[in-house]
């Protein structure tokens, strides 16, 4: 292999795919422990789904023995609405419970946050762009993203440039947008004290100094906490699984992993794309129970294709770490970093990231 | 003979023996060293592989094995599966105490790629403690270090009045106790 940062792609065709591990037993795996009342039968009702039961402490590295299948809206969510979330790359965040934070004061916030900005520039703190005046904040709520009434509103802050170059074209070119929001959280946070909202996810598309600025008037006026959001491998993998399984109409998109390779003097990163058509195949066969899918199946879909891998090329990927998993649904990156492709999908990949949200909050 | 055996051999005066199993690249070698550092009045040997079972050429050189750490990184799948194939070369014997998991990398949260159930599970199946630690930072290391030879000598008999049948107590209560 070449030095540097070698690449190689593997393509795995899938046509002679077998299943290396055994049937999966198609029981969801019983969480010890589990503080939150469910039923242990593994089949909870309505929008109830998880038991968590934080062991260890916190809920480290622990992922639930099952979780619902990603539900496929077609009715209600108009794509038109949430098409400028796609394609984009999101940097995430969680966020701690805002406390007095009304979704009715929007345009309040929205100046306040106006005016703060201004107060940073002339501190000079900010990284004035084109030296232009003007960065108009814009905040609004988008009711789209929930998945029932009882999530909070989703909260979109945009910031754009006003040009000085034209003042009466007023065109604003958008420099920085970021959305807090809930998808099916209401569950784990079901003893929330009064005035306290919780939006614990929270996505950033822009300037990091933006970022920062902003960040810190949410700390500062609501009394939250801001931290990246980082994805372990292991969620990483629950991600490519359930996503491989959703169905997508001309799906061009391979399925894609990438693995950087530990304990080498120079980075590797091993890339393995599989055909979308196999890679569900694969997945069909795995996925027993309908609904939900559970630890074992995810990771007996995983081994299939470790040790196809390893069939063919000899190394052992599950000695590496996953670090980016791409699919048609959307693309997720170990560093908190997420991008979606699919508006059909897109409150389904937000629950699973308001999980992760709230999982490490708590 | 391919399965490692607790009472096959006499032991030695003096002395005990760790086998140290986890797959290449890991802590292994410089916990061994932190626990050679250690001060110690007996002698201890430190052996190291990546898999069981151990090569049988060697077989008659080697001492009586007093406790065996099975090494599981939770960065690395590939780890746990090497160290869940090693688990049937070991004579039942040795799971009253003188088996004990290892699990490192614990200090970062974010690059596990093991999941914690997996893990619990393998301890409640082969009645064997799990100690988690991190072996990469140097303080952790040393008391790990001073665990395990605090171990090693009670499963060699040198402590009197304590068994390695003791090391039940270190299991975690599984819910419902």
């Amino acid at each position: 292999m070449a030095g540097g940062a070698g690449r190689c792609a593997a393509r795995a065709d899938g046509t002679g795919i077998q299943m290396a591990g055994g049937r999966p037993t198609g029981s969801a795996i019983e969480m010890e422990g589990a503080m939150r009342t469910l039923p242990s039968s593994g089949r909870p009702s309505g929008t109830g789904r998880l038991s968590r039961g934080p062991l260890f402490g916190r809920n480290y590295g622990l992922s639930p023995g099952s979780r619902l299948l990603p539900p496929r809206c077609q009715e209600n969510a108009d794509p038109q609405k949430v098409a400028f979330l796609l394609h984009k790359q999101w940097t995430l965040y969680s966020v701690s419970p805002l406390y007095k934070f009304s979704s009715a004061d929007l345009k309040d916030y929205a100046r306040m946050l106006g005016v703060f900005i201004a107060a940073e520039k002339q501190k000079g703190l900010a990284v004035d762009m084109n030296g232009e005046l003007g960065v108009r904040v814009a905040m609004s709520g988008l009711p789209e993203l929930r998945s029932s009434e009882q999530d909070p509103a989703a909260v979109l802050v945009q910031l754009s440039l006003r040009s000085s170059v034209s003042p009466k074209n007023s065109e604003e070119k958008l420099i920085w947008s970021g959305w807090f929001c809930c998808v099916a959280g209401d569950d784990l946070l079901e003893d929330l004290p009064e005035n306290f909202t919780c939006l614990p996810l929270f996505l950033v598309n822009g300037a990091e100094s933006y970022t920062a600025i902003v960040g810190s008037w949410f700390q500062k006026t609501f009394d939250c906490c801001f931290r990246r959001l980082a994805i372990s491998p292991l969620n990483l993998t629950w991600m490519a699984a359930m996503w491989t399984g959703c169905k997508v109409e001309n799906n061009k998109a391979a399925m894609e992993l990438l693995f950087s390779v530990p304990h080498l003097p120079q980075p590797l990163n091993i890339s393995y794309a599989i055909h979308p058509e196999d890679a569900k195949a694969l997945w069909d066969t795995v996925q027993k129970t309908p609904g939900e899918i559970t630890q074992e199946e995810v990771d007996v879909f995983m081994e299939c294709l470790y040790s196809h891998f390893h069939r063919h090329f000899k190394i052992h990927l599950s000695a590496t770490k996953l670090v980016e998993v791409s699919t048609g649904i959307a693309s997720a990156h170990c560093d908190g970093i997420i991008k979606f492709l699919q508006s059909q999908y897109l409150i389904g990949v937000l629950m699973l990231l308001t999980e992760l949200a709230i999982s490490q909050i708590q | 003979m391919a399965v490692l055996r607790p009472f096959d051999k006499l032991p030695e005066l003096n002395s005990a023996a760790i086998l140290l199993v986890g797959a290449e690249g890991g802590p292994q070698q410089q916990l061994a060293e932190a626990m050679l550092r250690e001060k110690k009045d007996f002698n201890i040997n430190i052996h190291l592989s990546s898999s069981l079972p151990l090569p049988s050429e060697r077989d008659h050189l080697r001492p009586r094995i007093d406790l065996i750490a099975f090494v599981i990184d939770i960065k690395s799948k590939y780890s746990l599966k090497n160290v869940q194939a090693s688990l049937a070369y070991v004579d039942v014997r040795f799971f009253l105490g003188k088996v004990c998991f290892l699990v490192t990398g614990v200090g970062r949260v974010n690059s596990c790629s093991v999941e914690m159930n997996a893990i619990w599970k393998l301890g409640e199946d082969y009645c064997s403690p799990v100690l988690f630690c991190e072996l990469e930072l140097e303080g952790i290391r040393v008391a790990t270090a001073q665990r395990l030879l605090r171990m090693l000598q009670i499963c060699a008999g040198r402590v009197p009045g304590v068994s390695a049948l003791y090391f039940s107590l270190l299991m975690r209560n599984s819910a419902g106790d």
